[in-house]
């Protein structure tokens, strides 16, 4: 009876709710009791465990609000506490590890109830449940509000403590592997949310090392690692001696033999965590890459090392003999210990196992090492270089980035250098251009090593012509990392003769370019260089330091005038910086000028920013940016000016053509600005939502003058209304900032307009738009302008590809993307066909690759079909810019992978296209019967 | 006493002719029936008549499994099943089952038509052996009878080589054959689960090895090849039909694509082209990359590798090629030889081991002249070895003994000497004992095997009703009743047992007396007894009868006057026989007397 009294109150307020909800849509706050309230409903009505389980799993389903969390948390902990059957046990202790982990919730307020329902009495009990489920989920929800619980137990009972770690220790040993991982997960999951963990617990943990399960074994890893960063000092005994070492190379050895272990899943884990173990003694470091070879119990060098001695020797490249590899003294037999103790070659191990995935972790694993540790780096060399040979491309690429990140560490040896210039032939592009960074940062030891590096560019260029900008980039570098090893090799080069002149090499050889870069930059640093040059070098100085300023650096050549003095190269980069800021300053204070005069001075100051823009890679951006903003502001001006706004609409039908057009375009340069730039702030963002305001309002302006009728034109002022409110709410902490504006003036009329007609509606937006000023764009730090090349196709084949109508042909696609974010799922390919249909293709994730910071790479197929041609002809291919102005709703840890994300991610506003249409031809032909 | 006897017929303490007999639990096994290389008379073949002198082998073996196609582990196996006359199965995986009568064909020809010899078995003898095979895939468990079932694992080494498990109720042994730890590029590892054997039997070839990278000897051989053909030579690698030549090729292929070489590479035709065949056909007994490779393309299926002939190698230009046999004994690798020897830009590069005496030794001990068919040949050439060995090392050994952990170890399939060192490592590492029997000489393990007994679910729920879940510190009591009934075994409740043996149930009580010297009344003295006991036994019920008489749960404790000695209680205690436990236990407690009353 009680229960169906209070049924019926909260049926009632239920509904009051409704009606709420219907009054006033925005005050959302209101609804919210009805979350738990409705919870408590269907559980007090569910007759049978199967509806209560149910109900929890509708109740899962749906979001909960911060606010209503504790009301629910208290709810469940009741029904916790009167069910019997375990599966509803199960879900609710579910269901509350994932409640306590809402954001914006403190868990303290429903933590007394949970402790004494869960922990003290029942916890204990479910703990010890037969079914390994309801085992798991405790263990869970311990590992959720652990740490909480210690000291409320302390407090409330005053028993002794009752370690939640140990409780959960004891589950190390539980029967069943599932249960053992959960308590292992539970026990990280303690450490996650900051407790610390007992040392005990890491013998507990190297016992689980050797358990038959290999999600037991993963786990046991990380929890081993997690102990072994928390004590790394402290120390342990060897077990079998008397010896002790430090807690972290005990571990390190441990996870090192995890390496080997017969599951490819641990041996990723393994290797993976190794890489993070950066406070492990170099000895241990060192025994990674070490394995003792032997043969016939005899003592064997390494490839490595034999390498190596043949290199210091002098003897580099000579042949190799039956035998060379014979191994040389006797090993002791007893001192042989097979099973690796500890360290002993997991590397080594790691790069050569069967699954890619184990060695790319240890690649990995290895550059973080070699990174902290320079002499690890130095020795870790050889296997690295080894890797570039790996069957699977990952592996390779992998290993060259990783190369590269520790290349301030290294020398390379010569052959070592040989060996990372035979991969230059790579057919992969990504492969080369890889290497081409690497050998940009590498230090090479002798001029032999420059001039071989020099020779395989030369001939990588030769094979893949493609390169060349790569390889002119690669070259650069290199030169001006070793002047000194560049300078005797100066007159082979050239090919110049002490007596005799030599024939003038083309300047158009992309090879001979390639050399002179390499000189050009090598003689930046070297002041003796320039006295070997010849009189046709000096010509192709010039031309080249025009042409290609960004590889060729100014250079202090004697007896020439062209050339500009030294502080004046060392000042280089500022007089555009002010030549940006002066032009800038110029439009500052533009309303105080006549139209006419406001007109001139933007457009030349548009066209200044966008000639600096052309010519100064590194403040495009930023002269774009202010171009762009600048343009909107001229056509505005230019829209609004003309008196024929004084004049009867009829008679003006081109101007207001013109108007509505430019309205258009101010649109769309504001999606581009807001949307193509990487690195713009908010207060840009402002302004840029300012812009496209009046845009709008001018749009509303020019259609309220052609139109007639007041219906639609009621609809419109309505949207523009809404948009204008909209805009408060987005930006009222900036508000301040807009004295003045447009908008300043809109928001104190905001009232009238609420209530005015749109005729005069109209009116009063005009004479504001017409009074607004200027409002000045405060620049962004660093400001990058999104833009894409489109690699392949090329466009240039006279040869149309053919292929059956009704069927697909697949076209290579490879663009290369600068300065976008997340093209996952902003970048997108349009193919537009002659007839005018389009197509927008959302390429694969996997389809970008990331090869240096701001960089993608778009590497896919297009699927082209059509009806059949009498013609090959050609169709556009670009990319474009897909953009989406609603803000992301934050996803709540909550709704798990539920269906209101995938919403989001599909909805595009509309694209912007940043690359050059690139044609290509096809023909697709009738079906053959 | 239960055991397991193991007798090498061959690869004890030796490589070549592998065969092993096993027996466990009655049933009698033989692993692999190989030929020796080294004999050319009777002892390159097993010694059958171990077995048995007369009568068909078929009486005394359960069955027979081959682990590679490789002569030395199935080379006797027509001349064993036909002439020496088997019946019974033959267990190999299905790559197996096809190539290795190809290469029972081809040994056959060159013992038959090349040295003419008799009494060798015939083609349609092999077909005959063929027909007798049962293939067996990766992790599928075969029952050959109703006790013994066999299970195969990966092993790398060659296509299609397997490791076999053979079990028989809980005893069991794993057979390694020849295997592999390191993958290689066509081959992925040998892998197991940690299964328990009572017995590993695992090859030892390196035991006293611990190789280098891969990755060195293959960059090294790429680098060769490449530069020999950058400079417009021609490169001969010698190879064997099978395994190694594969691996090779795959190395070239991939290579070949990944630097868009353009210069030929050739594989003289015959035997491979068939192996190829079967290469293609498959690819899940391959490595990850081809296996993967293989939704684009069979990796098999070789782009720039053709199929050679006689008049190519006359061909100007740089090319590469693979020729039969490996040791530059004969046939159309020693042909290629002396047409490109003269000539200081080619390059002969040797990836295996050399026979003493043959041309392959020769050159690759730095020999310049040969003298071929009275013709003096000098060798300008570049010579190369490179070893590409598919055996485990010691390491690799011992990580397999670490997977599977085994209760011993049998070594065979390696030289005694390093067996030695190796066997001394095992026993010192994995305190495990270690074996490594000569030829004929038997090896018998004792064992202990667990007799598995069935529990009715009735009494399992009883007793973890009754409390914790089993602990594997803490032994536990558990009554019930054991049926043995035609070899099977159960453990059922004793109302159960009674039931179905039609047996009426006995009542076995305990009743003892207990003398007190306690001067009171009865009724104080059942008090007392009752006071006593529930200070005592706190978690237990007791109970004070209205009739005068104090219950310890099921326990019944009544006490009346000594006839004689008025002074004297005697106390009755009677407990029936399931309760045992507490019976006793609270008779050893009045025993001592009650505490004294406080007076």
């Amino acid at each position: 009876m009680a229960a169906h009294l209070k049924k019926r109150v909260y049926e009632e307020f239920s509904k009051v709710v409704q009606q709420q909800e219907e009054l006033t849509t925005k005050k959302l706050r209101l609804t919210k009791p009805s979350k738990s309230a409705a919870l408590h409903i269907d559980l007090c009505k569910a007759t049978s465990p199967a509806d209560a389980l149910q109900y929890l799993l509708q109740f899962a389903r749906k979001p909960v609000e911060a606010e209503s969390v504790e009301g629910v948390a208290r709810i469940l902990l009741e029904h916790y506490y009167k069910e019997n059957d375990a599966s509803v046990r199960l879900k609710i202790a579910s269901l509350l590890g994932l409640l306590s982990k809402t954001s914006g919730f403190s868990p303290d307020c429903i933590m007394d109830d949970a402790i004494n329902i869960l922990q003290n009495e029942n916890d204990r009990e479910h703990l010890t449940d037969t079914s390994h489920g309801v085992r798991n989920k405790c263990l869970q929800l311990l590992g959720n509000l652990g740490s909480l619980e210690k000291s409320v137990t302390k407090d409330a009972e005053g028993l002794a403590v009752r370690d939640v770690q140990k409780i959960i220790g004891d589950y190390f040993s539980d029967q069943d592997p599932r249960v053992r991982t959960a308590a292992i997960k539970a026990m990280l999951q303690l450490h996650e949310r900051g407790l610390k963990l007992h040392q005990t617990i890491y013998n507990q943990a190297c016992k689980l090392l050797s358990d038959d399960y290999e999600q037991v074994r993963s786990a046991a890893v990380q929890l081993i690692w997690v102990v072994s960063q928390l004590y790394p000092e402290s120390i342990v005994p060897i077990p079998s001696s008397n010896e002790e070492i430090r807690l972290v190379d005990d571990a390190f050895g441990k996870i090192c033999h995890m390496v080997s272990d017969g599951s490819w899943m641990v041996r990723v884990q393994a290797a993976k965590l190794l890489g993070s173990m950066e406070q492990v003694s170099s000895h241990f470091l060192e025994q990674t890459l070490d394995k003792k070879l032997m043969s016939d119990l005899r003592r064997k060098r390494t490839a490595h090392e034999r390498a190596k001695e043949l290199y210091s020797s002098g003897e580099f490249s000579s042949g190799r003999k039956w035998g060379d590899d014979a191994p040389k003294e006797e090993v002791d037999t007893g001192a042989v210990n097979l099973i690796e103790s500890g360290a002993c070659g997991a590397f080594v191990h790691g790069l050569e196992d069967e699954m890619y995935e184990v060695r790319i972790a240890a690649v990995e694993a290895l550059c973080m090492l070699a990174r902290s540790s320079p002499a690890f780096a130095e020795k870790c060399l050889d296997f690295l270089v080894d890797m570039f040979n790996d069957e699977i491309e990952e592996v390779r690429l992998q290993s060259i980035h990783t190369m590269r990140k520790i290349s301030n560490n290294i020398t390379l040896r010569e052959d070592q250098l040989d060996t990372v210039l035979g991969v230059l032939e790579d057919s992969s592009r990504d492969i080369r251009e890889a290497l081409h960074e690497l050998l940009c940062c590498t230090n090479v030891s002798t001029k032999e090593g420059i001039h071989l590096a020099l020779v395989e560019l030369l001939k990588n260029l030769a094979k893949y012509p493609t390169d060349r900008d790569s390889i002119w980039k690669c070259l650069k570098f290199l030169g001006s990392r070793h002047p000194t090893l560049v300078l005797p090799l100066v007159p082979e080069l050239l090919s110049t003769h002490p007596f005799f002149d030599t024939a003038e090499p083309d300047m158009d050889d992309p090879a001979y370019i390639a050399v002179l870069v390499l000189i050009f930059n090598a003689a930046k640093t070297c002041p003796t260089m320039p006295a070997l040059f010849s009189d046709h070098t000096f010509r192709h100085y010039a031309y080249l330091r025009d042409s290609l300023s960004h590889l060729v650096p100014a250079l202090r050549l004697p007896g020439r005038k062209l050339v500009s003095s030294v502080p004046s190269i060392m000042l280089h980069e500022d007089p555009s910086q002010q030549f940006l800021q002066q032009s800038l300053e110029r439009v500052c204070g533009l309303q105080h000028l006549d139209p006419q005069g406001t007109q001139e001075l933007l457009e030349l100051t548009i066209r200044d920013l966008q000639r600096l823009g052309e010519l100064q890679s590194e403040l495009a951006g930023v002269a774009d940016f202010s171009a762009t903003y600048l343009q909107c502001q001229l056509l505005l001006i230019k829209a609004l000016q003309e008196k024929l706004w004084n004049v009867a609409a009829p008679l003006y039908l081109k101007q207001s053509d013109l108007a509505s057009a430019a309205a258009k375009q101010i649109m769309e340069e504001t999606y581009k600005m807001e949307f193509m730039y990487s690195g713009v702030e908010h207060k840009q963002v402002v302004i840029v939502h300012h812009m496209r305001l009046q845009a709008k309002a001018l749009h509303l302006i020019v259609t309220a003058r052609t139109t007639r009728g007041v219906d639609s034109l009621f609809g419109m002022c309505e949207k523009f209304l809404q948009e204008v409110d909209f805009f408060q709410r987005c930006f009222i902490a900036d508000l301040p900032h807009l004295q003045d504006s447009f908008v300043d003036k809109l928001l104190d009329l905001m009232p009238r307009l609420m209530t005015s007609k749109p005729s005069e509606v109209v009116k009063i937006l005009q004479t504001m738009l017409r009074q607004s000023t200027f409002l000045h764009l405060p620049l962004p730090e660093q400001i990058h302008k999104a833009s894409a090349t489109i690699i392949e196709p090329a466009g240039e084949s006279d040869n149309p590809l053919r292929f059956t109508s009704g069927l697909v042909v697949a076209l290579d696609v490879d663009a290369t993307l600068e300065h976008v974010q997340d093209p996952q799922s902003t970048v997108k390919v349009q193919v537009l066909y002659p007839d005018g249909q389009a197509q927008i293709i959302h390429p694969k994730p996997a389809d970008f690759r990331n090869p240096g910071p701001g960089r993608h790479r778009l590497i896919t197929q297009v699927y082209l079909s059509h009806t059949a041609w009498t013609e090959p002809c050609q169709v556009e291919v670009r990319l474009l810019l897909a953009y989406n102005t609603t803000a992301r709703i934050p996803k709540s840890p909550w709704v798990e992978g539920g269906e209101l994300s995938s919403q989001v991610e599909t909805s595009i506003e509309g694209t912007i296209p940043f690359s050059k249409p690139v044609k290509v031809y096809i023909l697709p032909k009738p079906a053959r019967r | 006493m239960p055991e397991i006897r193991v007798t090498p017929l061959g690869a004890g303490q030796d490589v070549g002719r592998s065969c092993i007999l096993v027996s466990i639990a009655g049933k009698n096994v033989m692993l692999d029936c190989g030929m020796h290389m080294g004999f050319n008379d009777d002892r390159r073949f097993p010694d059958f008549s171990y077995i048995t002198q007369n009568g068909r082998l078929t009486d005394f073996l359960d069955c027979v499994i081959i682990s590679h196609f490789h002569l030395d582990h199935c080379g006797a196996l027509p001349y064993f099943s036909e002439m020496v006359g088997y019946d019974g199965p033959i267990y190999m995986t299905p790559p197996t089952q096809a190539i290795c009568p190809i290469l029972l064909e081809d040994y056959r020809k060159i013992a038959v038509d090349k040295k003419g010899e008799a009494n060798f078995f015939t083609s349609q003898m092999i077909k005959d052996c063929m027909k007798k095979v049962v293939a067996v895939h990766l992790h599928q468990t075969v029952q050959v009878d109703d006790e013994l079932e066999i299970k195969a694992y990966y092993a790398g080494h060659v296509l299609g080589a397997a490791m076999f498990q053979i079990k028989v109720g809980s005893e069991s042994v794993v057979y390694t054959g020849d295997y592999n730890m390191t993958p290689d590029r066509h081959l992925g590892a040998a892998w197991i689960d940690r299964c328990r054997p009572n017995l590993l039997i695992t090859e030892s070839t390196y035991a006293t090895t611990i190789r280098d990278s891969k990755r060195c000897r293959e960059r090294d051989f790429l680098k060769k090849v490449h530069e020999t053909v950058e400079r417009g030579g021609k490169v001969l690698i010698p190879v064997f039909a099978l395994g190694r030549a594969q691996e090779l090729c795959i190395l070239l292929e991939t290579f070949w694509e990944r630097m868009n070489l353009k210069a030929p590479i050739y594989f003289s035709t015959g035997l491979t082209e068939k192996a190829n065949h079967y290469y293609k056909l498959f690819i899940t007994w391959t490595n990850q990359k081809i296996r993967k490779t293989f939704v684009q393309r069979n990796m098999f299926e070789f782009k720039h590798i053709k199929a050679f002939d006689r008049a190519f190698a006359d061909n100007p230009g740089p090319m590469v090629v693979f020729a039969t046999p490996g040791m530059l004994h004969a046939g159309q690798s020693l042909q290629i030889f002396r047409k490109w020897a003269g000539y200081e830009k080619n390059m002969v590069i040797m990836p295996g081991y050399c026979v003493q005496g043959t041309v392959g030794h020769k050159i690759l001990s730095g020999q310049r002249k040969l003298e071929m068919e009275g013709r003096q040949l000098e060798v300008k050439m570049q010579v190369e070895y490179m070893s590409f060995s598919a055996h485990a090392d010691a390491k690799g050994i011992m990580q397999l003994i670490g997977q599977a952990e085994p209760e011993h170890v049998l070594l065979v399939h390696g030289e005694a000497k390093k067996m030695e060192f190796l066997k001394q490592k095992i026993e010192q590492e994995f305190r495990v004992s270690c074996y490594m029997p000569a030829n004929g000489e038997t090896v018998t393990l004792p064992t202990s095997p667990s007799i598995p007994v069935g529990i009715s679910l009735g009494l399992l729920k009883r007793e973890t009703a009754q409390g914790l879940l089993p602990d594997a510190k803490k032994p536990r009591l558990l009554q019930g009743t054991l049926i043995m009934k035609d070899s099977n075994f159960r453990l059922v409740s004793s109302e159960q047992a009674l039931k179905e043996l039609g047996l009426a149930e006995h009542q076995l009580r305990f009743t003892c007396r207990v003398h007190l010297h306690d001067a009171r009344k009865e009724q104080e003295t059942v008090m007392r007894v009752y006071n006593h006991l529930k200070s005592i036994l706190k978690d237990r019920c007791v109970q004070h009868l209205p009739d005068g008489s104090v219950t310890v749960e099921s326990i019944l404790i009544q006490a009346a006057a000594h006839s004689e000695d008025p002074g004297t209680k005697v106390l009755l205690v009677s407990w029936t026989y399931q309760d045992e436990e507490l019976g006793s236990y609270l008779t050893s407690l009045l025993k001592k007397g009650l505490p004294q009353a406080p007076s």
